[in-house]
């Protein structure tokens, strides 16, 4: 089997990928205080987990050829309303969690119905989810900053579970390790995986062999929905304090991370594997800011330039892909 | 002798290669209304398109007013006062009638617009062609036949307008609309304006034109006076080609074979009361021009747009076809002309398309299996000799006839039981061709049941063995293969009812 040019590409573009990750370990390991060491490589990690959560979710969705800007407040408004579960309703801190995981599915089906059933533009549609997801965790806590328990007090141990063990271990990097293998095989193996690549690359010919594409399409969001909800369980997990009319802008760093990854804004191309490598640009863009001293309005500003620059690469891309066609005969 | 406005002489076109005007020569004079007519692919746009400034002659020279000119741009087309009327009108139907006529050179007050001006210029104009519209409608509330109204007006305003080519005026009008652009046609005559009449309306003919020009196959076959020219000759001169495959001469299917599938009263959009059975094995041709509802008649069929009324009956019993997948279920399938818009996923591999509608099949509760998409993929790239370097290649590399028979194989794998071939050589290379034919000729020898979708006549000839002829979203006439020649199926597609 010969690879085609194409799919060259595509893997030159994860090699690109992790040039660029290990470029920025080096410039700000010189540049940065204190950034090639232990601690700033487990902050690395913490700040991987919600980015990669989300970024794996809205993976699919982008290779459907849409977009989900609601994840960032869908990941806080879940993060909220569980965290209002536990501090003001007195539930447990087991259910809390699984609120937080039901309310951003929720906000996900909310999406699909929109997108696939009600036809609205995806952009559209995910903005208004964004401002709702984000009015209702203001709303229902009273714009009262949630906190989840911290190591050392009885329910603290979800913390050792998700985020370190009590030796320091960083667990939660094995947890988002385990989310990519099950998210690439979904993707890989499995109808609907083969399903969000056919209506990303052709809606029209998916529907007319036969496929539901509208229920598909829906059920993408969904999963979106239910990864912003693992990620909020994570964030919670990692910063502990939930504050209100939070959240938008974050969606950026996630879809930035799948873009970079080599996964088609246009639809019908893209994968897991590279969208860990974005993720992690991602963070340790953000951390390595941090340990310049840079503080968030910088992050702002620099993922902005990513964002644009990923776009940009990725239309590159589709030039090149259109220009190369070779005759099979 | 008349003034002659326009010669064009010895025009020669290619498209990659096809040769789409070979040799045409055409003179028109000036105060005639000349049509001209063909079937699709005859080259009669190509020509018009070439004359308007829209693609460049590969050959051949134009003779404008006495002067040799060359036509490169639309814009140097209207300078010089030839317009073209499309089809698809160029309005922006957002804008009012003013706006639209005037847009680019609109009259100006300082650096304003002046709206006045404008108005008062445009209702001065569309007055002395005696069109009632009022210049400050915007053009989405106005019907069809007003906003072409509107579109001639704003080709007259330009001063030196003497040439104005309309591409099938009439196809979207009602009887009263048609006589009102008749008139307005005549009028321009008479004020020494020459009009090309692109039609497939060979009744209206009569009516409108003083010459009748017909291409066929790219080249220039004859031009006539219209008292000289009956329906019956310009039908002979549209289709008298030599007939490249040798057609089929009986059907091949038994009287009492049963059934299959049954349509009754079908309506849809572009599509009137469309009734018909196909039998088990059988090659049902379905022949008609551009525009004479035979897709929109397949994608009712098959769930892909919405009927607004009808029943299906499969095997005598009645279905409800709702979706592509509710026609899918019931063993339907769908190859639509355009290929690469509604048949494949170009920027996915070989298998993945082959199985696409099938993944199902090959999926238990969680995992597709991949060594039998593999495997049987492999078996029916082998079956229908798809040329592809391996079954992971993207389809976008893929030749179209290859392409095409990947289509086929993702509905062979899904085990159809009726093919609905739309057009399935269009696009494709001679030695393609035949093979397809092959493969359609198998279909039916395993007891598949095929529609077949054609514009190229002798191909359905070959292939049918009942031939199904619509024109304007209504079937006009049905032909035993034994009884069809290119002159009737011509005579059916053009039969206004």
């Amino acid at each position: 089997m010969k690879p085609n040019n194409f799919s060259k590409s595509m893997g030159f573009q994860k090699i690109l990928a992790l040039g660029v990750l290990a470029l920025l370990y080096i410039f700000f390991a010189i540049f940065g205080n204190n950034f090639f060491s232990w601690t700033y490589l487990v902050n690395i990690l913490d700040a991987s987990y919600f980015i990669g959560f989300m970024a794996i979710g809205v993976t699919f969705v982008i290779i459907t050829g849409g977009i989900d800007l609601s994840l960032g407040t869908t990941m806080m408004c879940g993060a909220l309303l569980g965290g209002a579960a536990y501090n003001i309703w007195g539930w447990g801190i087991a259910e809390s969690l699984i609120l937080v995981v039901v309310v951003a599915t929720i906000i996900g089906i909310i999406n699909g119905l929109l997108i696939a059933y009600l036809k609205l533009p995806p952009f559209i549609a995910t903005l208004g989810t964004q401002m709702v997801g984000m009015g209702f965790g203001a709303i229902v806590t009273k714009v009262m900053t949630m906190r989840y328990p911290t190591v050392g007090t009885p329910d603290g141990f979800f913390k050792n579970i998700f985020y370190k063990t009590s030796t320091g271990f960083p667990v939660g990097a094995v947890w988002l390790a385990v989310a990519f293998i099950i998210a690439s095989i979904v993707l890989n193996k499995t109808k609907f995986g083969r399903y969000t690549f056919a209506i990303g690359s052709n809606r029209e010919a998916a529907r007319l062999s036969g496929i539901k594409v509208q229920r598909w399409q829906a059920l993408v969001y969904t999963l979106c929905g239910f990864f912003a909800g693992l990620a909020g369980i994570f964030y919670a997990a990692v910063y502990t304090s939930i504050i209100p009319s939070t959240g938008n802008g974050l969606e950026v760093l996630a879809i930035a991370g799948v873009v970079i990854g080599g996964t088609s804004m246009t639809g019908g191309v893209g994968s897991i594997s590279g969208t860990i490598i974005g993720v992690f640009i991602m963070s340790i863009l953000k951390q390595g800011l941090m340990s310049m001293g840079l503080q968030a309005h910088w992050q702002t500003f620099f993922t902005g330039i990513v964002v644009i620059g990923a776009v940009l690469l990725d239309n590159y891309r589709i030039a090149q892909a259109q220009k190369v066609k070779i005759k099979a005969d | 002798m008349p003034e002659i406005l326009l010669e064009m002489k010895n025009i020669q076109k290619y498209f990659a290669g096809v040769h789409a005007l070979d040799d045409v020569s055409i003179s028109i004079n000036a105060g005639e209304v000349h049509a001209l007519v063909g079937e699709n692919g005859a080259g009669k746009s190509t020509l018009m398109k070439i004359l308007s400034g829209i693609y460049q002659k590969d050959g051949g020279s134009i003779i404008y007013k006495g002067q040799e000119v060359e036509i490169s741009s639309p814009l140097e087309a209207q300078i010089m006062g030839i317009t073209m009327i499309h089809q698809e009108l160029n309005l922006m139907p957002h804008l009012t009638v003013a706006e639209n006529i005037f847009i680019g050179r609109e009259p100006t007050r300082g650096i304003f617009v002046d709206d006045t001006k404008s108005n008062q210029m445009a209702k001065e104009l569309l007055d002395s062609l005696n069109i009632d519209i009022d210049p400050t409608v915007r053009v989405n509330t106005l019907s069809i036949a007003k906003q072409q109204m509107v579109e001639i007006a704003k080709a007259l305003s330009f001063e030196n307008t003497s040439l104005l080519i309309m591409d099938e005026p009439t196809a979207a009008l009602t009887e009263g609309e048609i006589q009102d652009l008749f008139k307005m046609i005549r009028d321009l005559r008479a004020q020494g304006k020459s009009i090309i009449y692109i039609s497939h309306r060979l009744e209206e003919l009569p009516q409108i034109a003083d010459r009748v020009t017909v291409l066929r196959d790219g080249q220039y076959i004859d031009t006539l006076n219209i008292e000289d020219a009956t329906r019956q000759k310009i039908i002979s001169m549209m289709v008298g080609r030599e007939i490249y495959y040798d057609p089929k001469e009986k059907s091949n299917v038994p009287e009492d074979a049963p059934v299959i599938l049954e349509v009754r009263n079908l309506v849809a959009n572009n599509v009137k009361n469309v009734s018909f059975k196909l039998r088990k094995g059988e090659i049902l041709g379905f022949a008609g021009l551009m525009g004479a509802g035979r897709t929109e008649t397949m994608r009712a069929i098959f769930g892909a747009d919405p009927l607004a009324s009808g029943e299906i009956y499969m095997n005598g019993e009645k279905v409800e076809i709702k979706s592509p997948y509710d026609a899918v279920s019931h063993g339907i399938s769908y190859l639509s002309e355009d290929r690469r818009a509604f048949g494949l996923a170009i920027g996915l591999s070989v298998k993945e398309n082959a199985v696409m509608a099938s993944i199902e099949e090959f999926s238990s509760t969680l995992f597709m299996d991949d060594k039998k998409i593999a495997d049987v993929t492999n078996e029916y790239v082998e079956k229908l000799s798809v040329k592809t370097p391996s079954i992971n290649q993207l389809v976008r590399n893929l030749s179209g006839g290859n392409q095409q028979k990947l289509v086929v194989a993702k509905w062979l794998i899904k085990d159809s039981e009726i093919f609905i071939f739309d057009e399935p050589t269009r696009g494709i290379d001679v030695g393609a061709k035949s093979e397809i034919y092959d493969l359609m000729e198998q279909l039916v020898n395993e007891g598949k049941s095929i529609i077949m979708i054609s514009s190229e006549i002798p191909e359905l000839l070959r292939m049918s063995d009942r031939i199904v002829v619509m024109c304007e979203g209504r079937i006009t006439g049905e032909l035993d293969i034994s009884e069809a020649t290119q002159e009737k199926i011509m005579s059916y597609a053009t039969m206004n009812m």
